[in-house]
């Protein structure tokens, strides 16, 4: 009997043009998570298809449990007990929890189900193993973190021994982050084994035992998470040192910039008003965050000051001038500038390529067309103009299709874009989410660079670390409400973390005050 | 020089090309065995002519050009629509409109025929904005308010027919004869009609093919394109960079309709043809959808899909007496089915190139 439950030895996968997976060694012990840490791009989840049989690898071979083994489909990984929870959800949306754990291994007597029993086994195991659910909601009705837990308890009911987790903290909150960590030790209590694939360090540090880096292509080691530290891994994975602590200078804010006041957006999927009478403002040379677990109106309220959705009351101005009732090209022309959260449904047309791309906010000036044609010499000279300016990288550079390009250089792209437009009001939401650090680094640095230039930026976030390094001041979000308002040195994470779960609320000083200056006006 | 021939062959246009041919192939041999079930004696000959007639005379290109000049039209109707995301699938309706405003302007207003084209693309403009409008404004799903406009055109048409007595021939269901009503209203001919010794040439195919390289200048030189090309891959995002996403929804849909509108004008004020009151929707428009998809949607493509359907009606036309019409129809149709398999092959040629350039790629790096 062999240590380890998993060996990959001297992985090779080549995709066309591409080493995804060049010589990787893996090893899993038994009873241990197991961290993949890596930049997008570095081939984890290259490596895990291969462990899922979801690709055939080029060279090298598969142990478990000391035996080599030949895994052809999913069906192979499943009957060696190997289970995994995708990024992206694996549910049906409008069957209940308990068919979608039962689903594909339904317990029947000729044909017919018997849920009875399932839900026994379901119950017992969401037990043991403290995963709360509730058998008989429906998927498209319980919380991301409940369908995390309904993958883990797929995984669980097909006695899978091997659980591959790919980046499961991406859609979690920070509480439900913790609830995970916990699960995570639970399961290796019992003696299952976890490969869990990320590139936020913090969770390796918490949770893993040992971790392994990838970095294009290459493994670059494997170490005892006890060992190292959180710079030791973040050189290992990008190749440099990265500057964790973002280094940011005192600036005193200017004018105001942007004043919302009593701000009210009603919700597309419930009655009740998305964002309830919200007043802030946000000034030249600060950056303001607005903290919130997802859902709790930011969203919503970004729409609204943009333009893309209608506010049933509320006043907003742009520098003096009353903006309320603008058009999106009006406001985007007095100087604001938008980074959407979701750059593919709103932030870019994947089907043009990157030159189109880089002028969607502009291509009506006169600069880039004439008499209703488009200056494509021009467009293209801009464009390579950004491409060099931002670092944008591209297999055809500006005649890329955006659709091809990494996740990384496409927000760099609308960063290029949004920035250049040299706006007086930055906003940009979750600009860092699902990059990697070095990517995130740079984004960090665009930002303030920003405020340095005396620009007023607003930035949405649910990053803890993201929300403390780079604002000047915090405003949280819960519900639709502004429930509290610090500078970050005033308050501790755990602190913002209750605000944010809704747990601690405060009367705003700030919003008493400018009403009370306003009476007396 | 190799890899230059294969860069050559790999690149997008060349792909769909590609693809273009090998699905008109398949339509063919798909043909041929239909046409060895219904006549197996016959079915060499009868292949022979789908491929030829068309080309066999003079007199018969000139029938190709004829038909392929509306077909043209209603096919760059789909094709415009289909790349501001919209399908249109009431072409025919718009088409049957075009041909009743472009006849009610020739026989009873006794416009020229340039007037009365104007009046055919305003017709089906018409007859496109409502559709638009229902969608921009209300989010009703286009392709349900242009079907049931389908309908309501070729009736309320029929009906408008048949109670102006202008229009129609006498103690007849078709129209009056346009030449004797109004020779002005005639589609000119240039001096075509003795060079291929035929009547059915005229100048519209000129037209068609001008207004093909208008569209495509609209769609890839302009703003007005660029906007239209992105609300069609991507609304939110169009949304998002301060387009007018239901202006553009409508205008897309009026200039769809009003390129449909223009072929039934083309058509019917040739001087040859005469509409007749039926009551089935006009199969013109419905034809445009595989000229569409043949060509992608790309205007320049189309001028050739529309020629080269039209060619293969022509060459089934030539099939008769050995073969009865309906089979032909059949026939037709199974090949211009097959053809808009065009897209589907694309991405199976692509994976074919992509598969053997990593075969290659690893012959390489070993």
């Amino acid at each position: 009997m062999s240590d380890y439950i998993v060996e990959m030895l001297n992985i090779t996968k080549i995709f066309p043009g591409i080493k995804a997976n060049d010589d990787i060694t893996l090893q899993l012990k038994k009873g241990e998570v197991h961290a993949l840490l890596g930049e997008n791009g570095a081939g984890k989840s290259t490596l895990m298809s291969v462990l899922f049989g979801l690709y055939q690898p080029d060279g090298g071979s598969i142990r478990i449990n000391g035996e080599d083994v030949k895994i052809n489909n999913p069906n192979d990984a499943n009957a060696l007990n190997i289970g995994m929870v995708h990024q992206h959800f694996m549910l049906v949306e409008v069957f209940s929890v308990l068919d979608n754990i039962i689903l594909g291994v339904e317990p029947n007597s000729a044909g017919v189900l018997k849920r009875a029993e399932a839900r026994t086994k379901i119950v017992e195991l969401s037990k043991k193993y403290g995963l709360s659910i509730e058998p008989d909601a429906l998927i498209e009705d319980v919380s991301v973190g409940m369908q995390q837990r309904v993958e883990i308890l797929k995984m669980l009911y097909r006695d899978n021994e091997i659980l591959i987790f790919d980046e499961p903290t991406a859609v979690l909150t920070p509480q439900e982050i913790k609830e995970l960590m916990q699960i995570m030790k639970g399961l290796t209590a019992e003696g299952k084994s976890i490969l869990f694939i990320t590139h936020k360090l913090n969770e390796i540090m918490e949770v893993a035992d040992r971790c392994t880096v990838l970095r294009k292509g290459k493994c670059i080691g494997t170490v005892n998470v006890a060992d190292t530290t959180v710079e030791e891994l973040s050189r290992m994975m990008v190749g440099r040192d990265v500057q964790l602590v973002i280094d940011k200078k005192e600036m005193a804010p200017g004018k105001t910039v942007l004043k919302a006041e009593h701000i009210t957006v009603p919700s597309r999927l419930h009655k009740n008003n998305a964002v309830k009478d919200i007043t802030f403002d946000v000034r030249a040379g600060e950056i303001v965050c607005l903290a919130g677990i997802e859902g709790n109106g930011q969203s919503e309220l970004i729409y609204a000051m943009t333009g893309i959705e209608k506010m049933s009351r509320g006043k907003l101005t742009l520098n003096g001038t009353d903006i309320s009732k603008a058009s999106i090209r009006s406001r985007s022309k007095s100087g604001i500038s938008h980074i959407p959260e979701d750059r593919h449904k709103y932030g870019l047309i994947l089907d043009y390529s990157l030159a189109d791309n880089l002028v969607l906010q502009r291509y009506w000036e006169p600069e880039f067309q004439n008499r209703g044609f488009i200056r494509k010499a021009k467009v293209r000279k801009y464009a390579e103009k950004l491409i060099g300016q931002y670092d944008v990288r591209s297999g055809q550079g500006a005649d890329t299709m955006v659709r091809s390009m990494s996740g990384g250089n496409q927000q760099k792209a609308i960063i290029a874009r949004e920035i250049d437009k040299d706006p007086e009001l930055l906003i940009a939401i979750q600009p860092t989410r699902g990059l990697d650090i070095g990517a995130i680094e740079y984004i960090h640095s665009q930002l303030i660079a920003q405020r340095d230039s005396g620009k007023a930026v607003l930035l949405v976030s649910l990053e803890l670390d993201e929300v403390m390094n780079v604002s000047d001041r915090i405003l949280v979000m819960y519900e639709g409400e502004i429930v509290g308002e610090f500078k970050p040195s005033e308050i501790a994470v755990e602190q913002l973390g209750l605000y944010m779960a809704g747990a601690k609320r405060d009367a705003r000083k700030g919003l008493s005050d400018n009403e009370g200056g306003e009476g007396n006006t | 020089m190799k890899n230059k021939i294969r860069t050559f062959l790999t690149s997008q246009g060349m792909i769909s090309f590609i693809a273009s041919v090998a699905s008109i192939a398949i339509g063919l041999i798909f043909g041929y065995i239909l046409l060895v079930c219904f006549n197996s004696g016959q079915a060499f000959n009868g292949l022979g002519k789908i491929l030829f007639a068309g080309a066999s005379s003079a007199e018969k290109f000139s029938k190709v050009l004829y038909q392929a000049a509306p077909l043209m039209l209603t096919g760059l109707s789909v094709g415009f629509a289909f790349r501001t995301g919209l399908f249109n699938i009431g072409a025919s309706g718009q088409y049957t409109m075009g041909t009743f405003f472009a006849l009610y302007a020739g026989l009873v207003l006794k416009c020229p025929w340039w007037a009365a084209l104007l009046a055919a693309m305003l017709g089906g403009a018409i007859w496109g904005a409502v559709p638009g409008f229902c969608k921009a404004l209300f989010n009703v799903n286009e392709v349900i308010t242009s079907i049931m406009f389908n309908w309501i055109g070729m009736f309320l048409v029929n009906l408008l027919m048949a109670n102006i007595p202008a229009m129609l021939a006498p103690n007849a269901d078709r129209t009056a004869n346009l030449a004797a009503a109004n020779k002005s209203g005639i589609i000119p001919k240039w001096g075509l009609d003795t060079l291929f010794g035929s009547d059915y040439i005229n100048i519209s195919i000129f037209i068609t093919i001008l207004v093909a390289l208008i569209i495509y200048l609209i769609l890839n030189k302009t703003t007005f394109g660029y906007e239209l090309k992105a609300c069609g891959f991507n609304r939110n995002a169009s949304i998002y960079a301060g387009i007018n996403a239901k202006r553009n929804i409508v205008l897309s849909m009026v200039i769809a309709g009003a390129l449909s509108g223009l072929g039934g004008g083309i058509y019917y004020l040739s001087g040859t043809a005469q509409y007749t009151i039926v009551k089935s929707l006009l199969a013109m428009g419905f034809n445009g959808i595989p000229v569409a998809l043949l060509a992608t949607s790309n205007p320049i493509g189309i001028i050739f899909s529309s020629i080269f359907v039209s060619y293969i009606q022509v060459g089934g036309e030539a099939m008769q007496p050995e073969f009865a019409k309906e089979i032909i129809d059949i026939i037709i149709s199974v090949i211009i089915y097959l053809s808009a398999f065009a897209l589907l092959l694309k991405g199976v040629i692509r994976k074919i190139l992509s598969m053997r350039k990593a075969k290659q790629g690893e012959g390489v790096s070993q």
